[in-house]
């Protein structure tokens, strides 16, 4: 299983440009098809999360199953820098990318010269110790109650000052935030460091035997993951106003790793988005009928991973090669390239 | 001196001592040969002259420099390369791929995080060269797993040339070839050795026997004979075990 092996140049391409079209209209839809603007918020904010921790999952190949606790540390010190900083918003999401960046860099430094299993239960054991901490240390978390009363700051452009209170106008600061973020990835991934990370994924011994040091590869995307979960945490404690402990736990680390593995993250840079998409779609359309929805989605999960292990987006790319193979003379869609 | 000097050797996994004593030198401009039977600890030596372990004791020096216990990356970028005997390659990569990775030229950008590979025309050029020399122009866009067996073996050449190295390690090239592939091998091997220092692991003694300058016998974790092919032909040991089966 990989991404498409031919690489872009581009910095824009048809399916990003339809991600921007889809999440920049939203908030004029999503109220007609039944739904309502705080689950925009929601589904962007996740999008950045998962679309981050795909570069190690789904590029590198690194179970990471602790993630969750860079989501939650990255809301905690948006809230810790408004309320003993600085209440400035670039500032506060500043210090959530900088802050959680840290955390991920020093956890990184145990991680990276791992693999496979002990990788997977080391990451898993971080995420844990860093859970409990936030569980114990009430007197910076809060512990149970969460850091309350986290404010909307408004967004400050020099020439003037947008509020966020409302959350079509909080979706427009996550959307302007995503726009940027998945062209840079988008470059990123198809990058000659971004080849690197896939190489490392196949075969990380023949990496270091071709010269480069594997671990410091790993060290660095790890780290920049947690820089990206950081980032979608300051938008999420904005988005809750407040922190809380919950998206640390173990349940919402695996949810993550189940939104990538659902969407496809390891054949399609867009797996991420489909996947998280999906997710909060199921939880409020399927939830709307039954409480047990997390049952069916579960269950559709393991459909998928006994049927076909790629996600939507490895379901997308069947669809659009056999599309192209009935019409010859074209090449195959590039609907889902990467 | 030599270009390569591995003295006093040691390593151990465990209570079971895999190398005993290991002295061997390799001259630059030379194809050296190391023969052995299975389980003499062949693979394992090679493992601790290119940094995939540790000696216990014993040092390696290469060109001067004092490499032992290095890691591989760094021995690589000394000017050491190595194929693997199974396999090791990236699979959901293309041929052309696979060496472009392993380009030094490549490896000074890896962490630029905004070009694509596939705009960089001399890279691409580079890797191509290479690929045809191995014997796999036409192939390039090719993916690893649609090539045959034989071209993987010379894309494992490839990728380790690639690393531009002075010394190539290549541990048995020919294991499952058939004779027509290995004849085409020992071509590109004695293509090879005008410009690179060469150490291979060689199962097959015709094979060996035909391209060596010299050769050393490794069994129970030591060098019990060494020596140029036709000394070695004479050798009581190397008659007695068969190895030769050249007579």
């Amino acid at each position: 299983m990989d991404y498409d092996i031919k690489q872009t140049t581009a910095w824009v391409t048809g399916p990003i440009l339809l991600s921007l079209v889809l999440f920049g209209t939203m908030p004029f839809w999503i109220e007609a098809v039944g739904l309502y603007q705080y689950l925009g918020v929601e589904v962007l904010i996740w999008v950045i999360f998962a679309l981050g921790f795909n570069l190690l999952l789904g590029y590198t190949g690194l179970p990471s199953f602790g993630h969750g606790a860079f989501l939650g540390i990255g809301a905690y010190a948006f809230g810790l820098a408004q309320f003993e900083v600085w209440p400035n918003l670039w500032f506060c999401l500043a210090a959530s990318v900088v802050v959680t960046a840290l955390f991920g860099a020093v956890t990184a430094l145990f991680l990276s010269h791992r693999r496979g299993i002990y990788f997977a239960l080391m990451s898993i054991a971080f995420g844990q110790i860093f859970y409990f901490i936030a569980s114990k240390w009430t007197d910076v978390t809060h512990g149970e109650d969460g850091l309350l009363n986290i404010q909307r700051l408004p967004v400050e452009l020099g020439f003037a000052q947008l509020s966020i209170r409302d959350n079509a106008e909080l979706y427009y600061l996550c959307f302007a935030i995503y726009a940027v973020l998945v062209i840079v990835l988008w470059r990123l991934t198809n990058s000659p460091f971004g080849r690197l990370l896939r190489a490392i994924k196949q075969n990380e011994t023949r990496v270091a035997f071709v010269g480069y040091p594997v671990t410091l590869y790993k060290w660095a995307v790890f780290t920049l993951s947690c820089a990206i979960a950081g980032l979608a945490g300051g938008l999420f404690a904005m988005a809750q106003e407040g922190a809380y402990i919950n998206v640390m736990s173990l349940q919402w680390s695996g949810i993550v790793v189940l939104m990538v593995l659902i969407g496809g993250g390891f054949v399609s840079f867009w797996g991420p988005v489909l996947g998280v998409a999906l997710y909060f779609v199921a939880r409020d359309v399927l939830g709307a009928y039954t409480d047990t929805w997390l049952l069916w989605f579960g269950l559709m999960f393991v459909v998928l991973v006994m049927f076909k292990p790629q996600g939507l987006a490895g379901i997308w790319q069947d669809l659009s090669r056999r599309r192209a193979a009935e019409r010859p003379g074209r090449t195959a869609s590039a609907g889902m390239e990467g | 001196m030599a270009l390569f000097e591995a003295r006093g050797l040691h390593k151990r996994f465990g209570d079971q001592v895999v190398l005993e004593e290991i002295n061997l030198a390799f001259e630059a401009g030379s194809l050296s040969g190391i023969m052995g039977p299975n389980g003499a600890g062949k693979t394992t030596c090679f493992n601790v002259l290119t940094g995939r372990y540790r000696p216990d004791r014993g040092s390696v020096r290469f060109d001067g420099d004092d490499i032992t216990g290095w890691a591989p990356h760094r021995i690589v970028r000394r000017g050491i390369s190595r194929s693997f005997q199974i396999m090791n390659l990236f699979d959901e990569y293309s041929a052309l791929d696979n060496v472009v990775v392993a380009l030094p030229s490549v490896r000074s950008r890896s962490f630029d995080v905004l070009h694509a590979i596939d705009a960089d025309s001399e890279a691409q050029d580079r890797a191509e060269t290479i690929l045809d020399r191995v014997g796999l122009r036409g192939r390039e866009r090719v993916n690893v797993r649609s090539l045959s067996y034989g071209e993987r073996r010379a894309l494992e050449i490839g990728v380790a040339l690639a690393t531009d190295p002075r010394l190539l390690f290549v541990d048995e090239p020919t294991a499952g070839l058939g004779t027509g592939a290995t004849a085409r091998l020992a071509e590109l091997i004695q293509e090879l050795k005008r410009h690179t220092t060469i150490v291979m692991i060689e199962h097959d003694m015709r094979f060996l026997f035909g391209l060596a300058d010299r050769i050393s016998v490794i069994h129970w974790g030591q060098v019990i004979a060494e020596g140029t092919p036709d000394e070695l032909r004479e050798n009581p040991w190397v008659r007695r075990s068969n190895l030769g089966g050249l007579a």
